[in-house]
């Protein structure tokens, strides 16, 4: 136990301070919303994460937004294990044939006001795999997307500067 | 790849030969491949069981209207590739499956790409295909366009007949394919009495995204790309076993200093997900500050990657002939530095999470995989190794820059979860001395070597020691460098049946940590 103190004694805190986007840059992200959001979500976001049929990279990146270094709780932002608890669905991958109808109910789980962040390239249009028999390509070929945060993967980094200029 | 006729393969053809099997060799530069007729395609596997071989992958091909089936077979790091050649609109053979259970579910997938019939086969049920396309169509066929005919919405896949429980105080629970956390999709189907699992289905295919139809016609550059994309936490394994296969096809050697790099490149990614599942195992049983420590040291040597070699996980530094990008002295320095701290860090919080009683509760036992179902699986990796499968790639199929050294393949026997915790830990380490290995080794030199074009039909089999296990990827060219079949066999393919077998009779909040110390691709799997 001793051994487990010392550890995080001497570790400390590795959290770094955030900036915030600058606007042009939220605009990149398709965020000219922002001035005009619901105000019911600022200071806090619930998050639904669902693979629509993403490699699993974007997944990677996601978890790391949980590290001690990013640690994206300390904003309000927090993942739930619901789409009836979630603000924002946060979709990954081309959205598989197979995982349509799974990604439309979970879209209609979600209560009103939500948001949908389409995340990484694939998501976004369709990235390596595009529209084929078993892939529907962009997630906004199945639900309406707000906000897209492109990159294969996109970094932790892209990841809280979209998701920050949510709230903002 | 070793080539030559080792005394087993030797020995064996006698006596398939014996057994009334007329065994056609046909030599190819880069893969031993035996053609025999379909009829006998079970009795086959009946003397390769008998021989103790084991069963390493299966796929199709419809090329030249005709249908190749294939079955790849490994012992002592000699394998032989199976084929047999169907002329026939609805094509079957006699299935392997009741021979080898890792033969099962191939099969099932072959079934529902190709429309190939493996008769006898124990649960023919489909397996990737859920709606998106009929039964009466074959997305792996020729005449199937890339585009399918989709309707507007595939219907969910609700008509799939799960195996039943029946009797009082037993009862189901389904799980996905949607899940509690950021997770990738797939269905599990668990029937318990109270908390104990009596028994659990799988079904996946959910995140099947046609990789192997989109994959025909490519340039080889794009295929390595996609390679790069079949499971994006082994972006290097895959694109390494696409390039391997390409360049065996296009009769081409990589040079020595982009082998080695390739070598940095594979260990570094097998490091970073091993501190990440070590921490996840922690987190499933709330042991939270392996969790944070094993996260943090994972960003920090993702940072160095992102640094050192242009991306974060390392996706698209492998291309084919070579690799993308040199590492300056600085870099290997910088490397070095680093893996004296994360020795140092890593022994730090391992004494602690050795010391932890409640952690030593929750891990020793559960999750027993029997080396006997281990074996009888196929199972791979660290899965397979930590219940005595003493099999790995780099040391026993040796590839460059493997090959100019000595690989320690670090075993547990327990085959609980903790086994597969310690074995993680242990390969970490023989990591680490690999990649100090390497760098010592970089001399000045290439980093990739003339393309040149296949000649239309040229074949390669690329086998490498992914993070999870063995990759065995099969290619064929067409005519003018394009794709005409790429078949990628992640480690997950074979490590998920064994999920359903060592789960049983522990209790169903155990499941994640059970399901994250075999961490199985749903992606690489459902392709």
């Amino acid at each position: 136990m001793l051994r487990l103190f010392k550890k995080i004694l001497t570790t400390g805190v590795v959290t770094e301070p955030f900036k915030a986007a600058k606007d042009d840059e939220l605009e990149q992200l398709g965020i000219q919303i922002k001035k005009f959001i619901d105000k019911k979500f600022s200071g806090s976001i619930a998050i639904r994460a669902v693979d629509a049929g993403s490699c699993n990279g974007c997944e990677l990146e996601i978890h790391a937004l949980n590290n001690p270094f990013y640690d994206i709780e300390r904003f309000g932002i927090h993942f739930v294990a619901s789409p009836r608890h979630a603000d924002v669905l946060l979709v990954t991958g081309p959205v598989s044939r197979h995982m349509q109808t799974a990604l439309l109910r979970t879209y209609e789980a979600a209560p009103n006001p939500k948001w949908v962040v389409a995340v990484g390239d694939c998501a976004a249009c369709g990235g390596e795999f595009g529209i084929s028999y078993a892939s529907c390509g962009a997630v906004s070929n199945v639900i309406p997307v707000d906000v897209v945060i492109p990159g294969c993967p996109p970094t932790p980094l892209a990841l809280m500067k979209g998701l920050l200029g949510l709230i903002k | 790849m070793k080539q030559s006729n080792s005394s087993w393969q030797a020995d064996f053809l006698e006596k398939v030969n014996a057994a009334g099997i007329t065994v056609e060799q046909i030599s190819l530069p880069s893969i031993t491949l035996w053609q025999i007729e379909s009829s006998r395609w079970q009795q086959f596997a009946e003397l390769a069981v008998q021989q103790n071989l084991r069963w390493a992958a299966g796929w199709a091909e419809h090329y030249q209207e005709q249908f190749f089936i294939k079955a790849c077979f490994e012992q002592n790091g000699f394998y032989i590739v199976l084929r047999t050649i169907i002329n026939d609109a609805s094509p079957e053979l006699p299935t392997q499956a009741t021979v080898y259970p890792a033969a099962n579910r191939s099969e099932r997938h072959t079934q529902d790409m190709f429309g190939i019939n493996f008769t006898g086969h124990p649960d023919n049920r489909r397996w990737t295909r859920h709606k998106a396309w009929s039964d009466h169509s074959f997305p792996l066929r020729r005449d199937f366009p890339v585009q399918g005919a989709p309707e507007a919405v595939t219907p969910p896949d609700m008509d799939y007949s799960f195996v039943k429980s029946h009797g009082a105080g037993t009862y189901e629970i389904p799980v996905g394919p949607v899940h509690a956390g950021i997770i990738e999709p797939g269905h599990f189907r668990f029937q318990a009495v109270g908390e104990l699992i009596l028994n659990l289905e799988e079904r996946l295919g959910y995140v099947h995204k046609g990789i192997e139809k989109i994959a025909e016609g490519r340039a080889p550059e794009s295929l390595a790309r996609l390679a790069g994309r079949v499971s994006g936490d082994t972006t290097v394994g895959h694109c390494w076993a696409a390039c391997m296969a390409m360049e065996q096809a296009a009769d081409i050697k990589i040079p020595p200093r982009a082998a080695l790099i390739r070598g940095i490149l594979a260990e570094r990614e097998r490091i970073a997900n091993h501190m990440g599942d070590m921490g996840a195992i922690c987190n499933d049983v709330a042991f939270v500050f392996a969790q944070m420590q094993f996260t943090r040291l994972r960003e920090l040597w993702l940072r160095t990657q992102a640094k050192i070699f242009g991306h974060r996980l390392l996706m698209d530094c492998i291309i084919p002939g070579g690799v993308n990008g040199d590492l300056s002295e600085d870099d290997c320095i910088l490397m070095k530095q680093e893996i004296i701290r994360l020795r140092s860090e890593l022994s730090e919080i391992l004494q602690a999470v050795d010391m932890n009683s409640s952690l030593e509760d929750r891990l020793y036992t559960a999750g027993y995989l029997s080396p006997d179902i281990a074996a009888a699986f196929g199972t791979l990796g660290y899965v397979g190794r930590a219940s005595g499968q003493d099999f790995d790639v780099r040391r026993d199929a040796s590839y460059a820059p493997y090959n100019q050294l000595t690989v320690k393949v670090p075993l547990e026997a327990q085959g609980d979860i903790a086994s597969r915790f310690w074995v993680r830990n242990k390969e970490i380490n023989v990591a680490l001395k690999l990649i100090e290995k390497f760098i010592d080794q970089l001399s000045p030199g290439n980093l990739i070597a003339d393309w040149k074009t296949p000649l239309p039909g040229s074949e390669g089999l690329g086998i490498v020691e992914g993070w999870r296990g063995e990759i065995i990827t099969y290619i064929r060219f067409d005519a003018d460098n394009k794709i005409s079949r790429f078949y990628p066999r992640d480690p997950s393919a074979l490590n998920w049946p064994a999920l359903e077998k060592l789960v049983l009779d522990n209790i169903v909040p155990d499941f994640p940590v059970c399901n994250k110390s075999l961490n199985g691709s749903y992606s690489g799997n459902d392709l």
